[in-house]
């Protein structure tokens, strides 16, 4: 075993090194810190598998290489804003932003579109050279006004500003405060430029902010008089991707908690305003919301724990860590609810184990999926071979180390080339990533899914997305089609 | 028809360059010149004294009214003022909103494509006081000017501006083929000016091309919202104006490549001629200020 971990160690070390050598030297040591092979930990350190922070990430991509990251706007409209379903999300400047994020991510929402649930809905005010000469605030106060009088059941409306509201000084604050004494509902202007910051990340810690500043501080809102029970908890960073959202409250609920607020996947503005009401702040995507949750503690002595509903190891050690900041017949809940499901998971591994056991996987996603879905492969006797994140930060890296083992290729905002690179030479049996990367790896004559969207699928958090998980890797990697790659005409008679 | 000479007027804002230039074109036509004048300032007064009333229909303006500047005509916002010249302004928002910049270079834009620049010998922009961002050197940029006139003054903030625009012009000089055509000095009266421009010129590597000396019957004219030219075409000043519109006619051509100084040779240069102390210089005296009050 320890000779398998050295082997693969040094095998990876050794491909990083092929593949830097194709970059020029002064590209090839920027590189080099982004690239790294999950390393031991030391004496004593019992809470990680492995060591895998790289030197650097959240940096600027190198110009002249693909690289997979959004920007700003794509954070804090298409990630943390955008699936709020009872307000409008205005994508402020000139059309192009808005058109290519319709439709929003696959955050799934209850209640009838356009009435008063408005998240698949795309809102532009479709800048023209005259707004960007003379400002854009005026048709900015048209459109609230248009929106107010055609979707009179819309609770808020959020202001992305798209790149060039930052070059010409729109003041979206004064507009926001003038409306919203006007039309007496929330109006939050969000200063998500494009050009700041190096990925969607910044965008994320934007939008927190702009929650914190114009939602929680603004005013009582919804939490002014609400009494709460002591079982209150709010999920945060859990998007509703394909209803996950759905099954992971299923089972927080089963076990006695109350769930007064889901951040921000089907999420009402009410559940944004109680929030700081609750117990326990529930952080499932760190990366995009842990800004929050830390202002919740400071200023509302709201805890906050991260866990991970994906696959059945780490449901169960998650509902456990969950039920132990609650009274015993929570954690006694948490018990009957892990032996409920037992049953289902069993059939699920039964099923599939046998097909998938020893298959090799690479990731490469964003948020929290980097680490979050390992185990849950693991389950299912699977073997991740590499991982990494598109916009991750040090943190994200250290947190890593609790899932891989030691050996494991590690890479930050990685390069088409070098992704490509890897995926020839390690040849795992499944790539997980986004929709650029599905087709050439599929070319390449390996399964894939997409880890961002589910594929269309999901959902894939808690004990009813572990079985829809398994059979879709299956799915992937188990297709007749891989073994239909050659041409008939080259089959030996 | 001659080639179309395309000029520009900088200098630090409150210089005199919408008064100089007008009063310099009003000569140019006299000349039996064709000209046509585009003014890049949003605040729209570059053609005041050659339509004698401040320009109604600023291009930005009028392509606001009517939805976008597609829909404008030529004929919308081009005015024709004292003996024929041609008058148009670019207009803008105001102050402290949206983009000016991005402003001039739709005007311009707009101007060239529908055939403003088409039967005139000169095209003279005239442009806001300071180079703030990339749509105010429009018309230094892509063959559009091919030489300035800075406006300047021997007072120290107006030579730090001409200073500031040679560094501009310089920018794109190889690439868009702009050249320094001179300064032009309009006399505020302060210790030895015409030396200071002068010297300033050779620094510049340009030459002044005229010393304007200061007379009020300017503002006499301006009040009545007409050039020296035509308000007083007998006075000394409207023959200053001549000169200065035949010098620059002369000019054609002579433009140069501006090599601009550091600050620290333009507050040498403030220092040879008396107008900047240096810091001993300073320190002593508020030493011997402070002396006197003490005792």
């Amino acid at each position: 075993m320890a000779k398998d971990i050295a082997d693969t160690a040094e095998q990876n070390n050794k491909l990083i090194e092929e593949v830097l050598a194709a970059y020029p030297a002064k590209t090839a040591k920027k590189r080099a810190r982004h690239l790294n092979v999950a390393g031991a930990v030391e004496e004593g350190e019992t809470e990680i598998l492995s060591k895998c922070d790289t030197v650097k990430s959240n940096i600027k991509s190198i110009p002249g290489v693909m690289t997979i990251r959004g920007c700003s706007y794509a954070g804090s409209k298409g990630v943390v804003w955008g699936p709020i379903k009872d307000m409008v999300h205005i994508s402020h400047g000139p059309v192009g932003c808005g058109q290519y994020s319709w439709s929003q991510r696959r955050n799934y929402y209850t209640g009838a579109t356009g009435i008063d649930s408005f998240v698949t809905m795309q809102v532009t005010t479709d800048f023209q050279e005259n707004d960007i000469i003379f400002g854009g605030d005026k048709k900015l106060e048209k459109s609230i006004d248009e929106l107010n009088t055609l979707f009179p059941l819309l609770n808020g409306i959020s202001i992305q500003s798209e790149c060039p509201i930052g070059l010409i000084g729109d003041d979206i604050e004064a507009v926001s405060r003038k409306k919203n004494k006007d039309i007496g509902k929330t109006i939050v202007p969000v200063r998500c430029e494009g050009f700041r910051g190096v990925s969607q990340s910044l965008g994320h810690h934007i939008a927190n902010d702009t929650i914190r500043d114009w939602v929680l501080e603004a005013g009582e809102g919804a939490r002014a008089g609400y009494e709460g029970t002591p079982y209150d908890v709010n999920v945060i960073g859990d998007y509703n991707i394909g209803g996950d959202a759905w099954s992971s409250r299923i089972l927080l609920e089963e076990i006695g908690l109350n769930v007064i607020g889901n951040w921000s996947g089907d999420a009402t503005l009410a559940e944004i305003e109680r929030a700081p009401k609750a117990k326990l702040n529930l952080i499932h995507c760190y990366r995009s919301m842990n800004y929050i949750c830390r202002h919740m503690e400071e200023k509302h002595g709201v805890a906050w724990m991260e866990y991970n509903f994906f696959g059945p190891s780490q449901i169960e050690a998650s509902l456990r860590a969950i039920a132990a900041k609650f009274d015993a017949t929570i954690q006694a809940n948490a018990e009957a609810v892990i032996a409920k499901y037992k049953p289902l998971v069993d059939a699920v591994k039964a099923k599939y184990q046998a097909r998938l056991e020893g298959k090799t996987v690479m990731l490469y996603v964003g948020g929290l999926r980097p680490r979050h879905v390992i185990t849950a492969y693991e389950d299912l006797g699977m073997v991740i071979a590499g991982t990494g994140y598109e916009f991750g930060h040090g943190d994200d890296y250290k947190r890593t180390g609790e899932y891989v083992k030691e050996g494991t290729l590690i890479y930050d905002d990685v390069t088409g080339y070098e992704l490509e690179k890897f995926i020839e030479t390690i040849r795992p049996d499944l790539v997980g990533s986004g929709i650029k990367e599905k087709y050439p790896v599929q070319k390449m004559g390996i399964p894939f899914r997409q880890m961002h969207s589910w594929d269309y699928s999901g959902p894939y958090h808690g004990y009813d997305g572990f079985a829809i998980f398994a059979r879709d890797m299956d799915l992937a990697i188990n297709n007749p089609v891989w073994g239909l790659f050659d041409a008939p005409w080259k089959k030996s008679a | 028809m001659s080639k179309l000479r395309q000029i520009a007027f900088y200098g630090k804002g409150g210089i005199g360059k919408s008064t100089t230039s007008q009063n310099t074109l009003a000569a140019l036509v006299e000349m039996g010149q064709k000209i046509l004048i585009v003014g890049c300032d949003p605040k729209a007064d570059s053609t005041r004294l050659i339509l004698n009333t401040k320009m109604q229909d600023t291009v930005l303006h009028l392509a606001a009214e009517m939805g976008s500047v597609e829909d404008l005509e030529l004929e919308d916002v081009l005015k024709v003022g004292y003996k024929g010249i041609k008058c148009t302004e670019a207009g803008g928002p105001e102050p402290g909103v949206g983009c000016a910049g991005r402003g001039v270079i739709t005007a311009i834009n707009f101007l060239e494509e529908n055939g403003a620049y088409e039967d005139v010998d000169y095209v003279s922009y005239d442009v806001l006081g300071d180079v703030v961002c990339g749509g105010f050197a429009m018309p230094i940029r892509e063959n559009k000017a091919q030489e300035i006139y800075i406006v300047m003054s021997g007072e120290m903030m107006a030579l730090y501006a001409a200073n500031n625009i040679a560094k501009g012009i310089l920018k794109y000089a190889n690439s868009g083929g702009v050249r320094l055509g001179g300064l032009i000095c309009n006399e505020r009266q302060t210790d030895q000016e015409l030396e200071l421009a002068e010297a300033m010129a050779a620094k510049l590597g340009c030459t002044l091309i005229h010393f304007v000396p200061r007379d009020n019957i300017v503002q006499h004219a301006e009040l009545r919202r007409q050039t020296v030219i035509q308000y007083a075409p007998e006075s000394a000043q409207a023959a200053e104006y001549r000169e200065l519109a035949r010098k620059i006619h002369a000019n054609s051509g002579k433009g140069v490549i501006p090599t601009p100084i550091t600050m620290d040779e333009l507050e040498q240069m403030l220092m040879d001629f008396g107008i900047m102390q240096s810091e001993d210089d300073r320190l002593a005296a508020i030493a011997a200020t402070e002396a006197a009050a003490s005792a």
